[in-house]
C-alpha cells in the first residue's frame, strides 16, 4: 500500500510544485499547521516601547523598513527614536535612560571612525549597559544559492573585554602595546550562555575557539572556564578549536560546526566568515544581550554601515535587520508576530524577485519592504 | 621513533665518511665549477618530510636547477647554544647559504627547550611570512578564482608571549607593535608587489577599536605605499576582509597584515584552495635569508608509507626558486605540479587519488 501511495503522492506534489504560480509558496506548509497555542498572561499583548536607533549609513534605511514592517502587522511595540552618530564623543545619557527603562533596542549600525581618538561607539553601548554576549546566527536562506550548503552556525561571543578592553599606550616613540584582559568572571559567563543557549535551543554541540597555544594564559583562562562549564551539561556535546584551523574549516567544512563560543576578537571575525560563507552580512540577524538588556541589529559587522552609492540610491538590504527584529519579537514574547515577520521575508529570499546588489539583485530596500508586506499573512 | 632514531644515526654516520654531496658532484660533472652551485640548507624534517624531501630533491635533479643541498637533521639532544633541538651548525648554515627548505617539523613534548619553529624564526629573524594561494587548475573546491599573496609579520604582535595573570582570575596578554617592524614588513610587502607585477596592496587592520596598535602599522603601511605611488594601496578592516575572502576571494591580490591576523587569514585562504598540503609559503628574513616551508604536519601516522603529499613542499621550493630569481626553472617545476594535478591520473590520497609518493613525482618528473 505504501509502496503504491508513495509514487502517487510524488506526482502529486511535483505536479503542484510545477502548476504553482508564484503565490504559492514553499513555506506554506510552515504556517498551515498550527501547533498547540500560546497561552499568554493577561496583558501580554499591551505594546511595548522598543528604543530605536537608526544610526549611520544605511541605518535609517533599514530601519525605516522596520518601522514599515512592524507597523503593516500591526505589532504590539512602539518605538522611541533616538538619534546617534558614530562621531559623537559618547552615547547621550538619555539614549541609555530609555533603553534601561525599555529593557529592548533595535539598532542601525554606528560608523566607527579608524584612528581618530573616538571610541567606537558600538563598543561603549556595550559595555555601559554590559551587553556581554553577541550572538549571530548564520544559516543558509532557502533560495539563496551560496558555495556553502548545510550551514547552521550560531557564533556567541564574549562582548566586554579581550582586544577590545582599549588598553593601549606607546611605550617609547614607534613601540606600541595593546592589553588584552581575560577574566574569569567574563569567560565563565559567556561559556554559561552558549551552554544555556544550546540547552534552551535544542542544539546539540559548543566548539570553544582559542588560541591558547600561543596565548597560553589568556586564552588558557578561557578554555578553562569553557570546560567547567561544559561539565554541567552533560548532553551537549564540546569540542576545542583554535581560531586559525576554525576560520580554514569554515570555508570548506562548515557543516560541522554548531555553536561557537569565543573571545571578544577571534568571534568577530568567526562571525563574519561565517555569515560570508551562507550569503554575506546582508542576511545575518544578530544582537546583543546582556543580564538585563538587549540590543539587536544586523547580525555582523556592525560598524560596517555601507558606502555613500549604496545611501544615495537607497538600496541598502534590509533582511538581516528585519530577521532580527523577528528574533526581537521572539525575545519578547511575541511569537506568533515572530513568525510571521519571519515567514515573510524567507518567502521575499525564497521567490528570489525581489533582491538587492548584494544578493545579486538590484532593487531599492523599499522594493523588498513592500514585497515583505505582500508577504505577510 | 626508534626507527627514525636509527634513520638519523645512519645518515649522519655516512655524511661523516663519504660526504655524497662531493661524490654527488663530481658524477654530475657538467655542472662544472662550484660558482655555479648555490648552496641551500636543506631540513626534511620529522615524519613523512624526508619522503617529500626525496621527492623535492628528485624533482630539482630532473629539472636541472643548479642547487646543491646541505641536509640538516633536528638533533637527539638540546643545544644548549639555541636552546632547541635545533643545532647551532643547522642554523649558521641557514645564515651562510641564506637560502633553505624545511619540511614539516613536531617539536617534541616537554620543558626547557623552545618549539624548533619558533626557534628558527627568532635566531633567522624570520620577520615576514609569505604564502602564495592560487586555486590549482583540475582540483575542484568551493573557490576557483583564487590568486592572492598573504604576507604576515611574524615577530611581534599579540605573539610576544607576554602575559601575567593580574590577580586571582584576570589576565592580561601584551600586543605588541613596532614602528621599525611594521615598516619591515610592509616594505617587504611593496617590494614583493613590485617584484611580481601586482597592482595592489591591502593592509589588513582592526584600528577602530586597536586605535594606537593597529593605528601604527597601517601608518607605516602608508609611509611606504607613497614610495610606491604606482601600486595601489588600501585598508580593509579584519572582519569585512574575512567576509569579502569567503564571498569572493578575487577581490584581494596582496594582503599585508599584522601577525595574529596573518595567521587566521592566511589558513583562511589555504582552506579556500583546499587546505593547507596545497598551500607553499616561505618566511623571509634579515639580510635576505629566505627559508621555504611546508606548512602542514608532520603526519607520524602515514610517515613511512609512501602516501604523503609533496605539493605543498614543492611549491614552497619553487618559491624558494623565484626567491633566487631562477625563474625559467621555478615556472617549469610550477606548470609540471600543476599539470600532473589536473591531470588527475596521478594524485594522493589526499585529493581522492590512489597514487604513492613516488609515482607522483615520476609523473612530474615526466612533465619536466
Amino acid at each position: 500500500m505504501a509502496r503504491r501511495t508513495q509514487p502517487i503522492l510524488k506526482q502529486l506534489l511535483s505536479n503542484s510544485s510545477v502548476s504553482s504560480s508564484p503565490d504559492v509558496h514553499p513555506f506554506l506548509s510552515l504556517v498551515s499547521t498550527r501547533s498547540v497555542t500560546y497561552m499568554p498572561r493577561p496583558g501580554d499583548g499591551a505594546p511595548r516601547a522598543v528604543t530605536l536607533i537608526p544610526g549611520d549609513g544605511i541605518g535609517p534605511l533599514v530601519t525605516g523598513a522596520v518601522e514599515q514592517v512592524m507597523e503593516a502587522m500591526h505589532a504590539p511595540v512602539y518605538f522611541e527614536k533616538y538619534d546617534v552618530h558614530g562621531d559623537m564623543k559618547s552615547v547621550p545619557q538619555e539614549v541609555f535612560d530609555s533603553i534601561r527603562k525599555n529593557k529592548v533596542c533595535l539598532k542601525g549600525g554606528l560608523k566607527t571612525p579608524v584612528g581618530g581618538g573616538v571610541s567606537s561607539l558600538n563598543v561603549q553601548m556595550r559595555k555601559e549597559l554590559d551587553l556581554y554576549a553577541s550572538l549571530v546566527h548564520c544559516f543558509n536562506l532557502q533560495g539563496l544559492p551560496t558555495r556553502h550548503d548545510n550551514v547552521d552556525i550560531v557564533v556567541i561571543r564574549e562582548n566586554t573585554e579581550g582586544e577590545y578592553s582599549g588598553l593601549e599606550h606607546e611605550v617609547v616613540p614607534g613601540v606600541v602595546e595593546s592589553l588584552k584582559v581575560m577574566t574569569k568572571f567574563c569567560s565563565e559567563r559567556i561559556a554559561k550562555y552558549a551552554f544555556e543557549y544550546a540547552y534552551l535551543n535544542n542544539r546539540k554541540k559548543v566548539t570553544a575557539v582559542h588560541k591558547a597555544n600561543i596565548m597560553k594564559l589568556a586564552d588558557g583562562l578561557f578554555l578553562e572556564s569553557c570546560r567547567e562549564i561544559a561539565n554541567k551539561y552533560p548532553s551537549i556535546k564540546y569540542n576545542e578549536i583554535i581560531v586559525d584551523n576554525c576560520c580554514m574549516q569554515l570555508v570548506s567544512k562548515p557543516e560541522q560546526f554548531d555553536v561557537m563560543v569565543t573571545p571578544n576578537l577571534y568571534g568577530n571575525l568567526v562571525a563574519n566568515t561565517a555569515a560570508g560563507i551562507a550569503g554575506g552580512t546582508g542576511v545575518m540577524p544578530g544582537g546583543n544581550v546582556g543580564a538585563d538588556h538587549a540590543v539587536f541589529e544586523q547580525g555582523a559587522s556592525a560598524g560596517n554601515v555601507g558606502n555613500d552609492k549604496v545611501v544615495e540610491q537607497k538600496k541598502a538590504n534590509p533582511v538581516a535587520l528585519l530577521l532580527s527584529s523577528s528574533m526581537m519579537l521572539r525575545h519578547l514574547q511575541f511569537p506568533s508576530f515572530a513568525d510571521r515577520l519571519e515567514t515573510a521575508v524567507k518567502r521575499v529570499i525564497a521567490e528570489g524577485k525581489y533582491r538587492t546588489k548584494d544578493l545579486g539583485g538590484d532593487c531599492t530596500t523599499q522594493q523588498i519592504v513592500d514585497a515583505v508586506i505582500a508577504n505577510l499573512d | 621513533m626508534a626507527s627514525q632514531i636509527v634513520r638519523r644515526l645512519l645518515r649522519s654516520s655516512r655524511n661523516s665518511q663519504v660526504h655524497p654531496k662531493v661524490f654527488d658532484r663530481c658524477f654530475s660533472a657538467d655542472a662544472g665549477s662550484d660558482s655555479n652551485l648555490i648552496r641551500a640548507t636543506l631540513f626534511p624534517g620529522d615524519g613523512i618530510g624526508p619522503e617529500i624531501a626525496e621527492s623535492v630533491k628528485q624533482v630539482f635533479r630532473t629539472a636541472g636547477v643548479p642547487i646543491e643541498w646541505e641536509e640538516h637533521f633536528v638533533g637527539q639532544e638540546i643545544d644548549p647554544r639555541t636552546q632547541s633541538f635545533l643545532t647551532w651548525e643547522s642554523l649558521e648554515s641557514v645564515r651562510r647559504n641564506k637560502v633553505g627548505l624545511k619540511g614539516p617539523m613536531a617539536t617534541p613534548i616537554g620543558k626547557g627547550h623552545r618549539s624548533l619553529n619558533l626557534t628558527l624564526r627568532k635566531e633567522l629573524n624570520l620577520y615576514a611570512n609569505v604564502r602564495p594561494c592560487y586555486s590549482l587548475p583540475g582540483y575542484k573546491t568551493r573557490y576557483d578564482d583564487v590568486d592572492l599573496i598573504t604576507i604576515r609579520e611574524n615577530t611581534e604582535g599579540e605573539y610576544s608571549g607576554l602575559e601575567h595573570q593580574v590577580v586571582r582570575g584576570v589576565v592580561e596578554s601584551l600586543k605588541i607593535i613596532t614602528r621599525q617592524a611594521s615598516l619591515r614588513v610592509a616594505e617587504y610587502a611593496f617590494h614583493y608587489a613590485q617584484a611580481h607585477g601586482r597592482q595592489r596592496v591591502s593592509a589588513i587592520h582592526k584600528a577602530n577599536i586597536m586605535q594606537k596598535t593597529d593605528g601604527l602599522f597601517l601608518k607605516c603601511c602608508r609611509e611606504v605605499a607613497e614610495k610606491y605611488p604606482d601600486i595601489m594601496y588600501e585598508e580593509v578592516v579584519i572582519d569585512n576582509c574575512c567576509m569579502m575572502l569567503v564571498k569572493n576571494p578575487a577581490n584581494f591580490d596582496v594582503l599585508v597584515m599584522p601577525n595574529l591576523y596573518g595567521d587566521i587569514i592566511s589558513d583562511l585562504c589555504a582552506g579556500l584552495i583546499g587546505g593547507l598540503g596545497l598551500t607553499p609559503s616561505c618566511n623571509i628574513g634579515e639580510g635576505g635569508i629566505a627559508l621555504a616551508e611546508a606548512v602542514h604536519g608532520s603526519a607520524p601516522d602515514i610517515a613511512g608509507k609512501n602516501l604523503a603529499n609533496p605539493t605543498a613542499l614543492l611549491l614552497s621550493a619553487v618559491t624558494m626558486l623565484r626567491h633566487l630569481e631562477l625563474h625559467d626553472k621555478a615556472d617549469r617545476i610550477q606548470n609540471a605540479i600543476l599539470k600532473t594535478i589536473a591531470e588527475g591520473k596521478y594524485r594522493t590520497a589526499d585529493l581522492g587519488g590512489k597514487s604513492t609518493t613516488t609515482d607522483f613525482t615520476k609523473a612530474i618528473c615526466d612533465y619536466i
